[in-house]
């Protein structure tokens, strides 16, 4: 079992150094001829795989960055010609007045949706790890907000957020913290709060299910050991728990990562970005630019911006990755 | 599996999904297929007539074009599907039609004409007739013998380009200001003709949980839409933004809000919920347009119709709404020609009142709209004004193709000002900077 990995990893280290496309394209004379066919055989069944990714993905984004140097406009649909303005396009973007705005969401709204998914996720897993009574009912019952669709989702908090009619604040006035109506979705402050609010709340039944999945998945016999040997309730969570949950908690992380730097329909349903542009995270400020104001260029550019975040994200991710299975392996 | 090449794979996949969702480029299959070859979308009475080849007079004429518009919710979908289905039976031309969206549709539009398959009638709204126009997308509609005339000239003139007619609506709409009688005759008030008189009776009649008027400020174009009476009723122009009289406008507007006569939320409010938030007898007045008409009387409620006023009084020009229909260079003539005889149709006077008086819109031939008035005096605010109302693309700016990067930076302010992220002289300088910039 242990071996396996290894030799796995190994022949990563081969194809990152680029000594792998070396021996595909011109195979060592030390291997027999029937293991160099074998080779060849194998190479073609990375095929399909190959033309999936180029015509998927490799072709969009390429498609992307070539459209972000050019001034693409609803007329080159028509004439299909689009001019060359180099980094124009970014300059505009950077001048633009809602471009600062939209990139600090996008962290703020990145950082805050994970945090707060994941930790309210894990505060649930460790409550219904305790069995007790209608305890199934109670964690289906969470796990509504991720079996809706994000749209009804996203209406249903339009409706309860609702300055004038909003149980929020019925709830808030009734209990008298104030006396005006708080304006949720207007007030140009208050509005990327209620769509993050709203994320995280979609958010947490994920978290909560993946980890209670790690949580079962401890011996029990270690909680006893602890027990005997005198650890606490904290100590069995420190020690036992949060060390063995850490492979399970990164691929929560990376997947809410993923999910949040994508999130569209949220903002889209929520607050269309608004009031006055406040709320846009670069993925619906590009969208507006683009099919909004039919400025595909400038769209485009926000999308390469886009693409420059994600890859700090990665970068950070598979550090942290490496780390995690470092001290897992020795 | 190896937990380094999972996190790289992931990695990579969270990239490419990500690029992919919003890389304008990257929708390439879906919507790339209308269907030119399926008449059987047709209502099946038309086909005994359209199927019969002999009936062709000449040349192979075409029996079957293809249809897209945005009336893609009831009733206007099936009102507007009723009036195709007559014109189809009267040329003898099946209509295939496609209704999406509003913003689906500029997006269908783009790709269809990447691919060079757009439809033979395509139905868009006036504003954006220059801009589509300026692609070069639309043909000139009398080269397929369309009938233009005793049309409101400003009509013309909105469906124009460059000296040439590229796009008609049958009908046409604009706003006004409703009124709940039954509160104004409580408060002992007077429909309002100045706006210091909008002002006051919406302060008296705010209280209750009833505010005194409702509008609609969303992040579209309707944003602009709605603020353009009263933008150009201070006598404002759309090349100067930040003017002090589109100030003094968004100042008024502002200040309805701030003292509490509007609901913050007018910048999340659609027209249609403005209507829904009047018809529940929850705001005394509502600014929207004559196509309400209809719900509202349906709805017994008892209300009046007063013209949208200038500071000092008098009605202020407001823009001219309505959708028009243009013939897009397919490339195919014998189908462009058939658009053209469908067209003719749609705007023939019979079925124009017919289609008008569903949709309360205001017929485009001016003798079909004194018609209209005789059938229901509510609509007689509505015509007088037309023939006043601005196109937002034509004079006095002339902004032509280039409206929405005004219009666009104009609503942006409007959310500002209203919201109280900024004043209404600020938001309206950042806007004019933006729009400047943007025509550049």
């Amino acid at each position: 079992m242990k071996s396996a990995p290894k030799q796995d990893r190994d022949d990563l280290a081969v194809v990152r150094s680029g000594k792998g496309a070396a021996t595909f394209a011109a195979p060592s004379p030390r291997l027999p001829g029937w293991q160099r066919r074998d080779r060849r055989i194998s190479f073609l069944f990375l095929v399909p795989a190959l033309i999936f990714v180029l015509v998927f993905y490799v072709y969009p984004i390429a498609y992307n960055i070539l459209m972000s140097v050019t001034r693409y406009t609803a007329k080159s649909f028509v004439t299909g010609e689009a001019p060359f303005v180099g980094l124009g396009n970014f300059q505009r973007l950077v001048n633009h007045p809602s471009f600062g705005t939209s990139v600090s969401n996008t962290i703020a709204f990145t950082l805050g949706s994970l945090f707060f998914q994941f930790t309210i996720g894990l505060a649930f897993a460790l409550f219904f790890q305790r069995k007790f009574p209608l305890s199934g009912v109670f964690r289906a019952l969470l796990l509504v907000p991720w079996l809706m669709p994000v749209i009804v989702s996203g209406a249903v908090w339009v409706r309860l957020l609702d300055m004038d009619y909003g149980v929020v604040n019925f709830v808030v006035r009734t209990l008298g913290l104030t006396s005006q109506p708080i304006a949720w979705l207007t007030d140009p402050h208050l509005a990327p709060i209620s769509v993050l609010i709203a994320n995280i709340w979609i958010g947490i039944p994920f978290n909560m299910v993946v980890l209670y999945g790690g949580l079962q998945a401890i011996p029990e016999s270690l909680y006893e050991a602890a027990a005997i040997d005198g650890a606490g309730s904290w100590q069995r969570f420190r020690y036992i728990s949060w060390p063995l949950l850490r492979p399970v908690s990164t691929v929560v992380l990376l997947l809410g990562l993923v999910y949040t730097l994508k999130v569209f329909d949220v903002i889209m349903a929520i607050t269309r970005g608004g009031p006055a542009n406040v709320s846009h995270t670069l993925n619906t400020f590009a969208y507006s630019l683009s099919f909004t104001t039919l400025d595909f260029g400038l769209g485009a550019a926000a999308g390469d911006v886009l693409m420059a975040v994600v890859l700090v994200f990665g970068l950070i991710y598979l550090r942290y990755a490496y780390g995690v299975e470092r001290e897992l392996t020795g | 599996m190896n937990k380094q090449l999972f996190g790289l794979t992931a990695v990579i996949m969270a990239i490419a999904m990500i690029l992919s969702a919003c890389s304008p480029a990257a929708t390439p299959a879906p919507q790339a297929a209308p269907p030119t070859t399926a008449p059987q979308a047709a209502s099946p009475t038309t086909a005994p007539q359209a199927a019969p080849p002999t009936t062709a007079p000449q040349a192979p004429a075409a029996t079957t074009v293809t249809e897209w518009d945005y009336q893609s919710s009831d009733p206007q979908k099936t009102q507007w599907q009723n009036v195709l289905d007559e014109c189809s039976k009267q040329t003898g031309i099946t209509i295939d039609r496609q209704a999406a969206p509003r913003d689906e549709l500029i997006q269908k539009v783009l790709l269809a004409a990447q691919q060079k398959q757009l439809p033979d009638v395509l139905r868009i709204d006036n504003p954006d007739l220059q801009q589509v126009a300026d692609t070069g997308a639309l043909a000139p509609l009398t080269d397929y013998g369309v009938d233009l005339s005793g049309l409101y000239q400003n009509l013309v003139s909105a469906g124009s380009y460059q000296g040439k007619v590229y796009g008609i609506a049958p009908g046409i709409n604009g706003m006004a200001l409703f009124y709940n009688k039954d509160m104004f005759d409580a408060a002992g008030l007077k429909p309002p003709t100045t706006w210091a008189e909008v002002k006051d009776a919406a302060a008296k009649l705010t209280k209750n949980g009833v505010y005194g008027i409702a509008f609609s400020a969303p992040a579209t174009e309707e944003g602009s839409w709605q603020f353009e009476p009263w933008f150009w009723g201070a006598g404002a122009d759309l090349k100067k933004l930040d003017s002090p009289e589109a100030v003094k406008a968004l100042q008024f507007w502002t200040d309805l809000v701030n003292s509490g006569s509007a609901s913050k939320s007018v910048v999340q409010w659609s027209q249609g919920d403005v209507n829904d938030q009047f018809m529940a007898g929850k705001a005394a007045m509502q600014q929207n347009g004559v196509w309400n008409l209809s719900a509202l009387e349906k709805a017994k409620i008892n209300f009046g119709v007063v013209p949208i006023p200038k500071p000092d009084g008098g009605a202020a020009p407001g823009p001219m709404g309505g959708e028009v229909l243009t013939i897009p260079n397919s490339g195919d003539t014998a189908k462009m020609q058939a658009a053209g005889k469908v067209v003719n149709c749609l705007l023939s006077d019979k079925e124009m009142l017919q289609w008008a008086t569903l949709q309360a819109y205001i017929p485009a031939r001016q003798s079909v709209a004194a018609q209209s008035v005789a059938n229901d005096p509510n609509m007689k605010s509505f015509v007088d004004a037309a023939a006043a109302e601005l196109s937002r693309t034509g004079p006095p700016a002339n902004l032509g193709p280039n409206y929405s990067k005004v219009s666009q930076p104009l609503w942006t302010a409007i959310q500002a000002a209203l919201s109280g992220a900024m004043s209404p002289a600020d938001a309206l300088k950042a806007a004019q900077q933006q729009a400047e910039s943007a025509l550049k």
